[in-house]
C-alpha cells in the first residue's frame, strides 16, 4: 500500500520536520523593518533639507511686493505676478482641455470598447506616450499649434485662400453691389476691413502652452482613470445590466461616482506634473521676461518654472533668493492644488 | 384578468430548444431542451462546471455581456425568440430579472438601490410607494423602514441578498433567475429567502441554480438535473439529463446519474 500514512506515529514525525526557529524570523522581520525605514528617512531627509534650503534663501522676500510686482532688472523691485497669472490660466486651460478628454477616453476604452487588436494597440501606445520625454512634446506643440494654427501658419494661409476665392465668386455672380457681397464681406473682414485667415491658436499663447502641457498630461489622465474603473468590482456592473440598464446608465449611475475620486486624483497627479514643466513651454517660445497681465487665450505669457530659471541663471545672488522665493510660491500653489483635490476627494467618499 | 392567465397557465413562461452554448470553441452546454411553466420555480441542481449558470444566463441574456459565449438554438420567451435580432436585451432584462451568488447592493443608500432599476426605466409611478412595497416584499422593510437612506452595505449578507431581490422585482420582472442566491448565507437567511420564494411564486416564475439538494426539494415544484461529461481530447461538455417533477426527480429517477447524485453518491 502506497496510501500515506495517517497514524498519529507519523504525525509526529512528520510535525519534527519542521523547523521553526521563531527567533530567526523575527530577525529577518526587524532587518527588513529598518531597512525600509531607512529608505523613507532619507527620501524624507533629502526633502527636508530642499524645503529648509529654499524656505531659508526665499522667505525674506515672499511679500505682497513679491507677488503683484512684474519682473524687473534690479532684484529688489522685481516681482513674479505675471508668472503666477501665467501658471493659472495655463493650468485651468491644461485642466479643462486634459480632463474631459482624458477621462473620455478612459472611460471609451475601459467601459464601452470591444477587446480587439485595434484596443491593444492604442493601449499600449498610450502608455508609452506616458514615458516620452516632455521636450518632444514641446517639438509637437511648435510644429502644430505655432506653426500650423499660429499667425501666418499653414492653416492661416489655408482660410485666407478660401475666403478669398469665396469673395471672388461672389463678385463675379453678383456684381460688386449687392446686398449678399455686402453682408458676406462684413463675415470675411476682420475690424480694419481686412480679408484675413484664421489664426487659432496666436503663436506663443496661453492657449499653444495649455495645449501642449494638456497632450503631455493626457496619457497620465486616461491611464488614472482606467485604473480607476478597473477597481470597480463587475458585480456591479452585472447588477445594473441586469436591471435593464445600458451601458451608459451602468457608467454614469454605478461605476463613475465610485471611480470618480480615483480618477480625480489621477488628474490632480497630471496637473502636479504639468504645472512643474518647464521645457516644453520654453520650445514652443514662451516668452521668459512678461510685464503685463495675460488678457485672453491668445496673449503672450510666462509661467513659474520659467521665472525662476530665468532668475537662477543670472549672475547675481539676489536674484538666485528671488528664484527660491518663487520656489516657494510653486510650491504653495501645488500644495493649494493638491489639498482641494483630497478635500473634494473625501466630501464625494463620505456618501458611501 | 384571473380568466385570461389561467388559460394561458398552461404555456410555458421560457421555452428552450436546442439550445447550444459555446465559450470561444468550447462546447459548454449542449442541447438543452425544458419549459419553464409559469408560476412555478424550477430548480437547476448538477455537479459544478457543468452549465448551470450558462443557461441560466442565457435567459435574459447576460452571456451578451461575455464577449467570447456563443449560442445557437432558440429560447421562446411568449412566443419569440430570446435571441431574435428584433429582441432588445435591455429591454428583456427589465422583464426577466437576476439575483446573483453574491449579494451585490449598489454603494447606495438602501433607497436608492431600489429606485435606480425603476428610475432608468422610466418609472413614472409614486417611488416612496414602489421603494416600500418592493421591500416589503422581500420580506426586509421591518429591518429597513428606519434607515432607508444608509448605505445599502452597512446590511448583513442575507440582508443584502434580500434587498437585491427586492431590487430585482421593484421594477416588475414575470421572471427571476437566482444563481445559488444562498450560498453565502447562514441557514437563518437562507430560510427567510426560501420564505420568500415562496411568496413570490404567486406572481413570479423562478429559476433557481442551487447545489443545496433540501433547498431544491423544499422551494421547488420542478428540477432540471445536469451532468457533465468529458469529451475526446480531455474538454467536458454540460448537457440536461433528467428533468420533472421535483418529488420524482428525488425520490424515482428516471437516470441512474441522477439517483447517485441526488442520494450523495456522486463521482
Ligand atoms: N466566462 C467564461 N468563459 C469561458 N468559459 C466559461 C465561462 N463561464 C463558464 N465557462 C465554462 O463553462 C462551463 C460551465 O460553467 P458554469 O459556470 O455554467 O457552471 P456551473 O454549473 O454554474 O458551475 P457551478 O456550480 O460551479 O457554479 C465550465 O466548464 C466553465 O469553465
Ligand atoms: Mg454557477
Amino acid at each position: 500500500m502506497n496510501t500515506p500514512n495517517t497514524s498519529g506515529s507519523s504525525l509526529e514525525s512528520q510535525a519534527a520536520k519542521f523547523e521553526v526557529d521563531i527567533s530567526s524570523r523575527y530577525r529577518t522581520d526587524s532587518i527588513f523593518k529598518t531597512l525600509t525605514w531607512l529608505a523613507i528617512s532619507i527620501a524624507l531627509l533629502v526633502l527636508a533639507t530642499l524645503i529648509v534650503d529654499v524656505l531659508f534663501d526665499g522667505l525674506p522676500f515672499v511679500n505682497w511686493d513679491f507677488l503683484t510686482n512684474f519682473p524687473s532688472r534690479k532684484p529688489e523691485r522685481a516681482g513674479l505676478l505675471s508668472a503666477l497669472a501665467g501658471t493659472i490660466w495655463v493650468m485651468v486651460t491644461v485642466a479643462v482641455i486634459a480632463f474631459p478628454l482624458g477621462v473620455g477616453a478612459g472611460i471609451f476604452l475601459e467601459e464601452f470598447a470591444e477587446d480587439n487588436w485595434f484596443t491593444r494597440a492604442i493601449e499600449i501606445n498610450i502608455n508609452n506616450l506616458a514615458g516620452v520625454p516632455s521636450i518632444i512634446y514641446g517639438l509637437l506643440g511648435l510644429q502644430v499649434f505655432v506653426r500650423v494654427f499660429g499667425p501666418n501658419g499653414w492653416f492661416y494661409e489655408l482660410t485666407l485662400a478660401i475666403k478669398e476665392s469665396v469673395y471672388q465668386l461672389l463678385v463675379e455672380a453678383f456684381g460688386n453691389n449687392s446686398m449678399l457681397l455686402q453682408w458676406v464681406y462684413g463675415l470675411l473682414t476682420d475690424a480694419d476691413g481686412q480679408i484675413t485667415g484664421v489664426d487659432i491658436t496666436g503663436g506663443r499663447s496661453i492657449i499653444t502652452g495649455g495645449l501642449t502641457l494638456a497632450l503631455l498630461v493626457l496619457p497620465i489622465v486616461i491611464v488614472s482613470t482606467r485604473e480607476s474603473l478597473r477597481a470597480v468590482p463587475d458585480s456591479l456592473r452585472l447588477a445594473g445590466f441586469a436591471l435593464g440598464a445600458t451601458r451608459w446608465q451602468v457608467v454614469r449611475d454605478q461605476i463613475m461616482p465610485m471611480a470618480f475620486p480615483g480618477v480625480l486624483t489621477g488628474t490632480i497627479l497630471a496637473l502636479s506634473r504639468a504645472i512643474g514643466e518647464t521645457a516644453p513651454l520654453i520650445t514652443i517660445g514662451a516668452l521668459t521676461f512678461i510685464s503685463f497681465l495675460p488678457e485672453n487665450l491668445q496673449s503672450p505669457f510666462t509661467v513659474l518654472p520659467i521665472q525662476i530659471y530665468n532668475w537662477v541663471s543670472r549672475p547675481q545672488k539676489d536674484f538666485h533668493d528671488l528664484a527660491a522665493g518663487g520656489i516657494i510660491v510653486l510650491l504653495v500653489v501645488l500644495l493649494v492644488m493638491n489639498s482641494t483635490a483630497v478635500l473634494l476627494r473625501n466630501k464625494l467618499q463620505k456618501r458611501f | 384578468m384571473v380568466n385570461e392567465s389561467a388559460q394561458i397557465a398552461t404555456e410555458p413562461a421560457l421555452r428552450a430548444e436546442n439550445l447550444n452554448v459555446y465559450y470561444g470553441s468550447t462546447l459548454a452546454v449542449r442541447e438543452v431542451n425544458l419549459k419553464i411553466p409559469k408560476n412555478k420555480v424550477v430548480a437547476f441542481i448538477g455537479p459544478s462546471g457543468c452549465g448551470k449558470s450558462t443557461v441560466l444566463r442565457c435567459f435574459n441574456r447576460m452571456n451578451d455581456l461575455i464577449p467570447t459565449a456563443r449560442v445557437t438554438g432558440t429560447i421562446s420567451f411568449q412566443g419569440t425568440n430570446l435571441y431574435a435580432p428584433s429582441v432588445d436585451p435591455v429591454e428583456l432584462r427589465r422583464r426577466i430579472g437576476m439575483v446573483f451568488q453574491k449579494p451585490n447592493p449598489f454603494p447606495k443608500s438602501i433607497y436608492n438601490n431600489i429606485a435606480f432599476g425603476a428610475r432608468i426605466n422610466g418609472y413614472k409611478g409614486d417611488m416612496d410607494e414602489l421603494v416600500e412595497m418592493s421591500l416589503r416584499r422581500a420580506a426586509i422593510w421591518d429591518e429597513v423602514k428606519d434607515k432607508l437612506q444608509e448605505s445599502g452595505l452597512a446590511l448583513s449578507g442575507g440582508q443584502q441578498q434580500r434587498l437585491c431581490i427586492a431590487r430585482a422585482i421593484a421594477i416588475a420582472p414575470e421572471i427571476i433567475l437566482m444563481d445559488e442566491p444562498c450560498s453565502a448565507l447562514d441557514p437563518i437567511s437562507t430560510l427567510k429567502v426560501e420564505e420568500l420564494i415562496h411568496e413570490l411564486k404567486q406572481q413570479y416564475t423562478i429559476v433557481i441554480v442551487t447545489h443545496n439538494m433540501q433547498q431544491a426539494s423544499r422551494v421547488s415544484d420542478l428540477t432540471a438535473f445536469y451532468n457533465a461529461e468529458a469529451l475526446e481530447g480531455g474538454s467536458k461538455v454540460g448537457y440536461l439529463v433528467e428533468y420533472d417533477r421535483t418529488t420524482s426527480i428525488f425520490h424515482n429517477p428516471a437516470e441512474k446519474a441522477t439517483q447517485d447524485y441526488v442520494s450523495g453518491r456522486f463521482g
